[in-house]
């Protein structure tokens, strides 16, 4: 029998990351996540499954690690939050570019700068739209639960190994320091040599019998070949939007507005929404679970049934332009934020939707 | 006699390592690279690790070292290859894994990495080619730039009080505990070529035998940079730069216990 | 059933511990659980409080606006929280450290002298289980057993010893209540 076990989402990455048969982890602490690193250290993989766990001299040293790893052929991740993604962002746009499988963990906190260390979305502009420099896109994944952190480890991982693109679970203080039950994956072994070479015959980890060397390289001086590279990476993210998009919706059926929120933030939303049936308003929720590919099809056939739509996010306004892309003007499309690391409570989120829209004043 | 009468497997004194691909070096003629290319593919060669062993590339001039090598390379971001060797090597166990980098790689934006590499006794071997200057991206000053010398961004001479000073990194790396062998090696003759040729190797066996970090520092020209003729660079190196940064074991863990 | 709980105090006084033992309470009698934290960056000192949330309904929101029941450890505490517990709900509270008794008249408000009774019980480390016992006694969400079989699952093999003074604690933290 699966068993249920009650931890933290941060926690729940580290088992995840172990039972996936992960090859690799390099990191360096910084609140709120610091517990990934913290449960790899105490689990002790590398006597186990032979998991590589290392903690770094600094966010740039660990994604660059991972560069290498993932370069390899290896299974590598990271973790870290808001200021040390920022540092991360040279070697991930280079994993976009040299085409590497990686999973990168962003735990947000508030920023900009070094901001608060309470809960944050305001990552989203840099998770969804690349981040690094050049034309890229991550697979970008956001959790709304702790079984959803696990989950997402092996999700992650796969998505990035099938169009080799680097993944990035974007999570949120609040998942990431609550507790909840969870049913940890199956342990699977990691893979062997000959199974690395097999499933990634451009690793570059040593030539074996192979008649030729691989070189992993986001290098390309020639123009024309540049251009080649950069439509081969577009047509993998075309790929990737026709077949990867994913969400969950409550109450749409009949929904004459939709609330569109992202992570531990769509639950809060949900409560708000239940009180709101429970009162006979018809709202509804649609929780993008992939933030990039975004639900764009989906959010546009709900414009056509919905008099308006409110985005919650714990940002300025972020996701929000996704959604008005979405819509093309079709209805108004309005914004709630909290920032600096206030979290709002469903009470507010009500008060939004009145003062937006005037059919929700009770 | 002619040329076919000379050319027989007989009369082979020399000839291009196996490994060595068959392709012009977009390096300028003089440049110390090419030599030390050349070594890298003999020994390679001669140990037998072709079929294990992965290369990191820098940014810098050696950025198409993967284009002249017949080995796997990973190409790293600007001073991050001691990052990446550090998990190419533990990820892979068995692999021979090195890097190549130059002095502004190793020594200003990739400092910490190198240090930490090193400090962590990563079971690499770190080849570094010191010319006091940025090649590639047209003569910039490096930290190792001597002081009064000329660069693109010192056109007056490099002034200590406006640049600092410049920096012998490899003394800074023999400290460390996770260092195994740390020398200073040249490439201006063939007595220094065969020595570097030695150092190399014995940084290779290092790291396959797991015995920590190892460092093989090469005092180069870079008479482009410099703007002199490859003999004119040749004796500056002589006559300045060994004087800043002079040639020899800095550290040897192996011998000291022998 | 549905109980919406939140723990407030000074750090080091328990607090996220406590709400950690009920949580796994609840997971032992199968019930749906949240633990959320309030995380700072000070190890000790500065004021904690935790979101438990017991149900046997999935949970949405780990982040609530009012509580059933309020646990009350300082005077920021009951200022903060006092106003956050719904009609009909219940307040309990140390009286130790506290110049601003609770007002409220809607609520259920219980004072627990748990400090007092951790003296007591000569174990300044039995202060939470106390108050948990007293928690326990006014909301039975969960059974002592389901406490016990939880922290028999948590703690390590060579603190198992100390799980008959937590019982003892947890059954005195009872009697407090009962004693009203």
């Amino acid at each position: 029998m699966e068993e249920v076990k009650l931890m933290k989402g941060n926690e729940a990455i580290a088992h995840a990351a172990i039972r996936y048969g992960a090859d690799g982890y390099f990191g360096y602490p910084i609140t709120p996540q610091s517990e990934v690193l913290e449960t790899l250290a105490e689990l002790r993989p590398w006597e186990t499954t032979g998991m590589v766990v290392l903690q770094a001299e600094s966010e740039v040293a660990a994604i660059n690690m991972v560069y290498g790893g993932a370069a390899t052929g290896r299974a590598v991740m990271t973790s870290s939050s808001s200021p040390g993604v920022s540092l991360k962002q040279e070697g991930i746009s280079y994993l976009a570019a040299s085409e590497l499988p990686a999973l990168i963990l962003n735990v947000m906190r508030g920023g900009p700068g070094l901001g608060t260390i309470q809960p944050s979305q305001a990552d989203y502009f840099q998770a969804t739209k690349g981040g690094g420099h050049g034309d890229y896109h991550l697979i970008v994944l956001a959790p709304a639960s702790v079984q959803e952190m696990a989950d997402f480890v092996a999700l992650g991982f796969d998505l990035s190994f099938k169009y080799r693109t680097p993944a990035m679970i974007l999570a949120d203080g609040i998942v990431g320091q609550m507790m909840e039950k969870v049913i940890l994956p199956e342990q699977r072994p990691r893979r062997t040599d000959e199974e690395v070479r097999a499933q990634c015959p451009w690793a570059a980890c040593g030539r074996g019998n192979r008649d030729h060397k691989n070189v992993v390289t986001s290098l390309e001086l020639d123009s024309a070949k540049m251009e080649v590279n950069n439509e081969r990476f577009q047509a993998t993210y075309r790929r990737i939007e026709e077949n990867e998009v994913r969400y969950q919706e409550y109450f749409t059926d009949d929904a004459d507005y939709l609330v569109v929120a992202f992570g531990s933030i769509a639950r809060i939303c949900l409560k708000a929404i239940e009180d709101a049936r429970a009162k006979g308003l018809k709202i509804g929720l649609l929780r993008p679970i992939t933030l990039w590919p975004f639900p764009t099809t989906r959010i546009a056939e709900l414009s056509k049934q919905v008099k308006g739509m409110l985005t919650v996010e714990l940002n300025a306004g972020q996701m929000v332009e996704d959604v008005r892309l979405a819509v093309e003007g079709a209805v108004p499309v309005r914004h709630f934020g909290r920032m600096g690391g206030m979290i709002p409570n469903p009470v507010e989120i009500l008060d939004a939707l009145a003062s937006n829209f005037d059919e929700l004043k009770l | 006699m002619t040329q076919e009468e000379i050319i027989r497997p007989e009369n082979k004194v020399y000839s291009r390592p196996e490994l060595l691909c068959d392709v012009h070096t977009h390096y300028c003629p003089g440049c110390s690279h090419g030599v030390v290319h050349k070594l890298v593919a003999q020994i390679v060669d001669e140990m037998g690790v072709a079929d294990r062993t992965i290369g990191i590339a820098p940014v810098g001039c050696a950025v198409f070292a993967y284009n002249y090598i017949d080995i796997d390379w990973i190409e790293a971001a600007h001073g991050r290859a001691p990052a990446l060797a550090t998990a190419a090597n533990r990820l892979n166990p068995g692999r021979l894994v090195f890097t190549y980098q130059g002095d502004g790689d190793l020594s200003a934006i990739g400092t910490a990495e190198t240090i930490h590499a090193c400090n962590r006794g990563e079971n690499i071997a770190i080849i570094f080619i010191n010319n006091a200057i940025y090649g590639m991206t047209g003569g910039q000053m490096a930290p190792t730039t001597l002081l009064g010398m000329k660069t693109a961004t010192t056109p007056y001479g490099r002034q200590a009080e406006l640049n600092g000073y410049p920096l012998a990194i490899t003394p800074l790396l023999a400290q460390l505990d996770g260092t195994c062998y740390v020398t200073r090696q040249a490439v201006h003759t063939p007595a220094a070529v065969n020595k570097t040729k030695r150092a190399i190797r014995k940084a290779f066996e290092n790291a396959l035998a797991g015995r920590g970090t190892s460092v093989v520092e090469i005092v180069s020209t870079c008479n482009s940079g410099w703007k002199m003729t490859p003999d004119q660079a040749n004796k500056w190196m002589v006559e300045h730069m060994f004087e800043k940064y002079p040639l020899g074991d800095l550290k040897d863990v192996e011998s000291k216990t022998k | 059933m549905k109980e919406e709980i939140v723990i407030a105090g000074f750090g080091g006084q328990g607090v996220l511990s406590m709400g950690k033992i009920l949580a796994y309470a609840g997971l032992m009698d199968n019930l749906e659980v949240t633990w959320m934290p309030s995380y700072g960056p000070e190890q000790r000192g500065g004021t904690a409080n935790v979101t438990v949330i017991l149900s046997d309904a999935p949970i949405s929101s780990p982040v609530l606006d009012s509580y059933d029941t309020a646990v009350v450890l300082n005077q920021q505490s009951l200022d903060k929280f006092e106003a956050k517990v719904k009609p009909g709900g219940t307040l309990i509270y140390d009286p130790s450290g506290i110049h601003r008794l609770p007002g409220r008249t809607d609520i259920t408000v219980v004072s627990v002298d748990a400090m007092t009774a951790a003296i007591e019980l000569q174990n300044s480390k039995t202060y939470n289980m106390i108050l948990l016992g007293a928690l326990l006694a006014c909301r039975p969400v969960v059974g002592i057993d389901a406490v016990l079989r939880g922290l028999k699952k948590t703690l390590p093999e060579r603190h198992h010893h100390l799980i008959p003074l937590n019982e003892q604690a947890l059954r005195k933290g009872m009697g407090l209540v009962g004693d009203k």
